[in-house]
This record gives structure tokens, sequence and C-alpha cells, in this order.
């Protein structure tokens, strides 16, 4: 299968035809930075974007992705390695402690930005349900979003 | 000199503090966080010097290397997410005053020799290290200042350092660390007993807020973790054990397996008899993880499980509230003559607190890569006992100790389960039956059915209380678990010594040991976890019962400010306990007029030497929907190392505390685990996460760890507040069972 994945074109050979995009990304093209975290759908540890839509690398087959845009973790920041501003805002929060859901956090939130520039601690919550942080890593996730998005307005 | 190949590099540098300006500019009205530093991610190759040195590096001890054009500071143990990667090294850049955008941390290897204690737990990575690591920073910074005076041919006490230089004060001459570190390195290494530290109070970089070294890496997702590593010809693994623990293989469809696309190979791996290093199993190795995992779809496998576990978690909460009844038959503690208090007494309070199993269900699945060449087997792992690890290989393989290589790699989460390493031993033992590398993966239900889980355990109480409302009696019989019927499981012992016991003139305590086969383990803050909801929860109801005010209650209770162990530092202090009861009701507004519905509710508890006491808010709607507001938190924990990551930890074990009491069980039938993955095992979500505002009292006293401490309070206090909300007193958990949601 021919895949996109943060505007390059890879050729990938798998066993299976079911084989989820998380696998094909971390075993196959050397993308580790989308994590395996439950297989389910249920903690979004794997979280990229498919034509800029977050979804849960652990669910989709790869095969279903040719022709689609495919963006992970290592593709969010620009061409010339400039950070996106949910990165720059995850370092200066000092978000992360483990660190390890922190890719699907960050890929999540950046879906959520790109609909809405300026989201309201209730549109963060909903938007951002779907990833668990085991290590609790909450607040600082919410306060990044809002420095990202410009800084907290005034309700 | 090292080879630092594998070493992870991580390199503040100028760079990024003209980033942080950058951000501090684009933040413009927002949240401005005192975040001292950013920092950038610097592979080994790009770290590396690329020229040849002029000279021989600057290496006074194990932590320190300072060239001609870097200063690298060695981060040795591991890093799970407690932050020790940035703190320890924190320490050492203070008593050196370097400043920290010149450093470069890098994780250290494994070394038994250069290093005491590669380990992650019990809180201890800041109090075992802080002496050594402040004279390490010390004693090169001696030997920077002696190497500037032979230059200047000045008095050394003249001299004094500042921001990775040498300064002269009378002529306001300056020579830089990387000028001097040529020289430095010609001189004797003083001893470390003899160098002078700072005073605490001279400190610059220690309490300021220091972004994780890491983080550079963490956000632009570049392998980290030990489930990150990549090798050439790397194969992929998964195994499969008996559900029941103990179970045996009968036979397996290996030929069948074998057959399978992408499955390289499939094998019995016998186990050792113990469960914390090789349980049998059945190994299949592939050419992805994705056709591991579906080949083990198609296995069937016949268990021998006359050995196995036959656990029933309902058959112990009924035999458990049998006993409950009844004081029970071993003593752990009898202070005082408990039979006349209670005979005496004005008023007796009785209640039966109960807590279930939980898994530690940190995010990182268990995983080891390891390789078999050589002769040596070469393993990459996320563990918190790196040295262990090493030793239970090479015991099972029968190797030396110089055929087995660990090389540590950040965890995503240990929480007390990276203490054991049975997954580096099933990775080794694999690789050792095939030519290439090998990745071994666990499925999240491989972790949650294999976990060494928290011990359930019922606290059967009574207290009573004089005319005065006074408390003077208290018995526990506490029922918990036993693997070989005497010995307590991991987490299902109690002390006499613990609170409050000591306040109490008339205290006893007796246990009752139910059998348990299933492995227990140390779970954040072992024992404390749980055995601080049943004792706060029941102090509280014991102020209730005498009608008295818990802050006041609790305060009276703890007494003259005192250390209960004259000369430990490691004890409970009267005074720094009740220095936190007061700063957190403080700061929470204890005793304001709260919103309709909302209740305030206090818990304090002393473990890991850390006193933290917590006030939570919350409310409790229709069919007892639970709304925690916010959670107040004072810690006394010594001085602070680092601000910013003192905070997170403190946040992150209040929503650990919270997630856990919420939901979080493990059942077991017929000696399984009945929770399979997290749509079972419920995890806090950001919706539900409350304001955690976090308090630290500095006190001079030696630093403790943060990574415990503050999540025993957090059950205790939301159980109280639950009650002055409502009238509903909480006394088991997770509290679903008692219908919250
Ligand atoms: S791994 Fe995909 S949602 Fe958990
Ligand atoms: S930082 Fe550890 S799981 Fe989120």
């Amino acid at each position: 299968m021919r895949l996109q994945v943060n505007g390059r074109s890879h050729e990938v050979d798998v066993v299976h035809d079911d084989t989820p995009l998380l696998w094909v990304l971390r075993d196959h093209l050397g993308l580790v930075g989308t994590k395996f975290g439950c297989g389910i759908a249920q903690c979004g540890a794997c979280t990229v974007h498919v034509d800029g839509e977050p979804v849960f690398a652990c669910m989709v087959p790869a095969a279903s992705l040719e022709g689609r845009a495919i963006t992970t973790i290592e593709g969010l920041a620009s061409a010339d390695g400039a950070l996106h501003p949910l990165q720059q805002a995850w370092i200066d929060h000092d978000v992360a402690q483990c660190g390890y859901c922190q890719a699907g956090q960050i890929m999540r939130a950046a879906a959520l930005l790109a609909k809405n520039a300026a989201p309201t601690d209730a549109d963060i919550d909903t938007a951002m349900a779907p990833s668990l942080c085991r290590c609790g890593t909450y607040l600082r996730i919410r306060a990044a979003i809002v420095d990202a998005a410009g800084g907290r307005r005034d309700a | 000199m090292r080879d630092e190949s594998n070493d992870q590099i991580v390199r503040i540098t100028r760079l990024d503090r003209r980033s942080f300006l950058k951000f501090t500019g684009l933040a413009g009205g927002g949240l401005m966080l005192g975040v001292t530093f950013g920092c950038s991610r610097e592979t080994a190759e790009e770290a590396a010097p690329t020229t040849a040195p002029t000279s021989r590096p600057f290496e006074p001890n194990a932590y320190v290397q300072i060239t001609d054009d870097r200063i690298v500071i060695y981060a040795p143990n591991p890093e799970i997410g407690q932050g020790v990667k940035t703190s320890m090294p924190m320490i050492v850049a203070e008593e050196l005053d370097a400043a920290w955008d010149d450093v470069t941390v890098v994780q250290s290897e494994i070394d038994f020799e250069r290093y005491d204690r590669q380990f992650a737990g019990g809180s201890r990575s800041i109090p075992q290290n802080w002496l050594p690591l402040r004279q390490a920073g010390a004693v090169a910074r001696e030997m920077l200042v002696t190497a500037a005076a032979l230059r200047w041919e000045v008095d050394a006490a003249e001299c004094e350092t500042r921001d990775s230089a040498v300064i002269h004060t009378p002529t306001g001459r300056r020579l830089t660390y990387f000028e001097l570190a040529a020289a430095a390195a010609e001189l004797p290494v003083p001893d470390p007993a003899s160098v002078k530290l700072k005073d605490v109070g001279d400190f610059r970089l220690l309490g300021s807020r220091v972004t994780g070294v890491d983080n550079a890496d963490l956000v632009t997702g570049a392998p980290l973790f030990g489930i990150d590593q990549q090798l050439p010809e790397l194969r992929f693994a998964t195994f499969v054990k008996c559900p029941a623990k103990g179970g045996t293989v009968v036979r397996a469809n290996l030929d069948a397996v074998k057959a399978l696309p992408g499955v390289l190979d499939a094998f019995v791996v016998e186990g050792n008899g113990n469960p914390a290093e090789l349980s049998e199993g059945v190994a299949i190795v592939a050419v992805d993880t994705w056709s591991a995992f579906k080949a083990r779809q198609a296995l069937t496998v016949e268990w021998d499980e006359s050995n196995a576990a036959k656990d029933s978690w309902s058959a112990a909460v009924t035999r458990a509230a049998e006993l409950a009844q009844a004081e029970g038959t071993t003593s752990v503690v009898d202070k005082g003559d408990v039979e006349t208090a209670f005979a005496d007494a004005t008023r007796q309070v009785t209640a039966f607190y109960q807590y279930a199993f939980a898994s530690h269900a940190q995010l990182e699945p268990q995983n080891t890569t390891a390789w078999w060449h050589d002769g040596k087997l070469e393993l990459w792992a996320p563990t918190q006992t790196p040295q262990g690890a090493e030793a239970a290989v090479a015991k099972l393989l029968g190797l030396e100790a110089e055929q087995v290589e660990l090389h540590q790699l950040r965890a995503g989460g240990g929480f007390g389960r990276r203490l054991i390493n049975d997954p580096v031993v099933e990775a080794a033992a694999i690789a050792h039956r095939v030519s290439y590398p090998v990745k071994l993966t666990w499925t999240r239900e491989d972790d949650m059915a294999h976990d060494f889980y928290r011990a359930g355990g019922f606290h059967s109480l009574a207290g009573v209380l004089d005319q005065a409302g006074k408390l003077t009696g208290w018995r526990n019989h506490f029922i918990s678990f036993s693997h070989d019927g005497t010995n307590p499981v991991v987490g299902g012992a109690i002390r006499g010594d613990i609170d409050p016991g000591p306040f109490i003139p008339n205290y006893r305590i007796t246990q009752t040991l139910l059998p348990w086969q299933t492995p227990c383990g140390p779970w954040r803050a072992p024992g404390s976890n749980v055995i601080a909801f049943a004792h706060q929860s029941f102090l509280h109801e014991l102020a209730v019962a005498a009608g008295r005010d818990h802050l006041e209650f609790l305060l009276e209770l703890l007494g003259a400010p005192r250390w209960l162990e004259e000369g430990n530092p490691q004890a409970l202090h009267t005074g720094r306990a009740a220095g936190v009861i007061r700063r957190a009701a403080e700061a929470a507004g204890w005793g304001r007029t709260l919103p309709e519905g909302h209740g305030l509710g206090l818990a304090f508890y002393f473990s890991h030497a850390g006193h933290v006491a917590e006030v939570a808010e919350v409310s409790v709607g229709p069919e007892r929907r639970l709304t925690v507001h916010r959670v107040t938190v004072a810690a006394d924990v010594g001085p602070i190392v680092n601000l910013s990551g003192a905070e997170n930890q403190v946040e992150g074990s209040v929503i650990d505390g919270l997630s856990t009491m919420l939901g979080q069980r493990v059942t077991f039938e017929q000696g399984r685990a009945q929770e399979t993955n997290f749509h079972q095992y419920p995890l806090l979500r950001m919706p539900r996460a409350p304001r955690v505002d976090v308090h630290f009292i500095e006190s001079d006293f030696p630093p403790t760890g943060l990574g415990e401490p503050a999540l025993p309070p957090l059950a205790p206090a939301v159980g109280n507040a639950i009650f002055a909300a409502s009238g509903i007193r909480v006394r088991r958990l997770p509290i679903i069972e008692e219908g919250f949601s």
C-alpha cells in the first residue's frame, strides 16, 4: 500500500490487510511518536490526524487510508522545524510527567484548535475527553491549550 | 572517557533561551509561567563534540564532566515521570554554580561501580542523593576555583562563582568553567566531605521552575521510551501466560501458529517458579507487533491449573464481613488499656471499611527489547530497578554479570509496577532462543491480567470518646491477605505506630490474613494509599460523633510540636503536621459559608517522610453524582528542588487518587482478573479533573520525595467532604460500589 505520512509518500508491505495504522507507523515506518496504550479506542495515546481529523491509529486499518493525508506528532512542527504553538506551550507549561500520553494529547488539541481557534474550557474538556493521562496532567494540558490559543479570554 | 553513543542527550542551549523569550512575547496578556528555560533536543551524535577535544575533560566524579565547550551533568536514576532526570542534575548544578542553560543532561548508563543505587521507588531518589549530588557539584566548583586562583596567583578565598564562571571579586576578573576545565582536570580531587556546601538560603536554581529536560523530545515524538526502541532486523514478540497465576502449559497448537502469516517462531518458555521473574507461557515472534497479536488469537493452550491461583474476591468479601464481627487473632499493637477505655467510654462508634484490588495501569504497556549476540545479552527496558533486572536475567540464563547489559530507557509511568522485572526477564528468555533482536510488547489485557496488584483489604474499626469528646480508645481489626499464611502480601501489612496510633492512649490493632495466591505489589504509597482512607475517614466519623469541628479535633489530637522519634528527621513531626493542616484549611477557607449542596472535607497523612494535608470541596447531585470542585493541598517535604515538577507531582497525585477512588477495581474469580482494559477500569478524564491548589511549606529539614505522599490524603479528604455535603458516609472503594458515579 502507499501511504502519505507527514507530507511524504511511503510504500509499505504488510502481512495482514487489517493491520492498524498504529503498527505500520511504529513497526514499519519507525515513527514511534504515536503510542500504543490500549488498542481499543479507550486511551487516545495513538491519536493522529487523517485529513485533519483526530483518529485512533490503533483502530483504523492502514490499508483504508491510501490517498488520505496522515499527520503524526513527528509531522506537527512546520517543515523548517518551528514548533507548533501547542508544542511550545507544552514545554513552557512543563506539562508532561511520564510524557507517554502527550503526543496523543497534542495531536487531539491541534485538531481542536484547527477547527476552533478560541475554545472555551468546556470545548477543551469535550474535545480532550478521549485522551487519558494516567499521570494526571490534565490541568496543565488545559492551561497549555488556552495559552496556545492566544491566552485566556474573559468569559 | 565514556562512550556516549547510547546515551540519550538533551542539550539546553542558548537558542532555547531565545525561544523561551519568544514565548513570553507570544503569550501577550496570557498566562505567564515562570518556567526558566526551554530546551532543545539533540541526538547523541549531534551533542558529541564535532572536533576532537583539545584536552582531557574535567571529570571530578561520576556526575560532572566539563570540557572547553560544554557542561554535562549525569542523571543516574530511572525517569518514570517523577522528574528525576531534571531534578537530580539541578541539585548538582546548584552547588556547581553552573548556569542551567549551559548544562547538558545525560542519562547515565547502568553502572554498579559508579553509582550507588540506580533505583526509582519509595520517593527515595531525592532524599538518598541529596547530599552526594550536592557534594558532587561542590567538589567540581572548588576545583574550578582553585584552578582560577592558581592562574591569577590569588587567594581562592577572594573568588566567587556564578553562571558557570569564577570571578576574582577584588579585581572583577572572570574565567569561565570552559576556560578552566583543562587546568582543573590536573588538580587533585578533594574529599567530598571536606568541601563547603551552600546555605539553603543561598540557593539560586533550586526552588525555581525548570521545564523537564526531555520536554522538547516528548512534544516532537522523538524516541525516548522503552517501547520506542528500534534496532536493525528487530522482530516482535508477544507472550501468552495462564490467566490464573501459576498455570503451566500442557500442550499448545504451536505448529498451527508457526504456519500463520508473519509468524517467525512460536515456542513454550518454561517458568522458573517465581512470578516476579518468569511465569510459564507461549512466545510468538513475528515480523511486526500486529502479526504477533493476531497470531495469539489463533493460539490454543491447554493449561494445567492444578497449582494455579483460584482466588475469588467475592468469597473474600463474604469471609471478611464474618471475621469483622470479632477481633483478629494476631496482635499488631496493643497499647494502654483498651478494654477499660471501651468500658468507661461515653460514646462508641464502629464502622467497616473496605477497598478492592487495583491495577497500576501505567500507560506505557510493559515491554523490553532484548538481543542475544556475541555471547552477551543486551536489553533496553523501562524499569524502576535496572540493577535488579540485570541480576535476575544473569541468574536465569546462567550468565556472568558482564554478559548482561541493560540500557535504561524512560518509562511511561511506573507507580511501583516497574519495580518488578518480569517483562525484562521474559524478553531475555525469548531473545536467548532466537538469533535476532526481539521487542516484547504486552497488550493492555496482559498488563491488567498479570499485574502485581495493590491488595484489597478490610478494616473493622471501633473508637470511643469520653464525656469531653476526647478520643480515648481505638480498635482496628485489619483483614488482608497472605501468600504463605504467615506474612502479609506487599501492601497488606500495617504498622503499630502509624497515624493516629501515637496520639491515642489506648490503641489496638489486630490482623487476620486470608489466603491469596495472585501476586500483589507496591502501588504508589504502598499501604498508606488505602490505610489513610480507612483511618482518616474514621477519625472524621469520631469528630462528628463528638460534635466537634474536624480541624480542631485533629489539631488537639496532635498535641504539642515534637518529633515522634527524636533525632529521626524521616519521622512524623507534630508541628509540621499541624502546620500543613492549618495551611490547607486556611487556604481552602475552612469554616466559610459554602454554596448550597457543597461540603468541605479535610485529611492529613504522613507517608514517605512527607507531611501532607488536603481539603476537598465537593457536591453530590441526584443519583449520587459526585463533583469535586477543588482540592487544596499543603505539603511539607523540606526544600523544593524543582517547583514546577513538585507541583506537577502533587496535581497528579490528587487526580490519581480521585481516579482510583471513583471507579478502579480489579475483581478476581477462579484466579482470573475480571477487568481486562480501560473500558472496565476507568481512569479519570479531563472533564472531571478538579482545580488543584498547591502550597509548600519549605522547612529546612532534609528534602523528602514527592512521588507518593500527596496521594494518601486524597481519598479520605473527598470521603469526608461527601459526608459534609450529603450526610452519606463513604466506606468502600471504589465509591461506585456505594452507588456514586
Ligand atoms: S491505543 Fe488507540 S486508543 Fe488506546
Ligand atoms: S504524562 Fe504520563 S500518561 Fe500523561
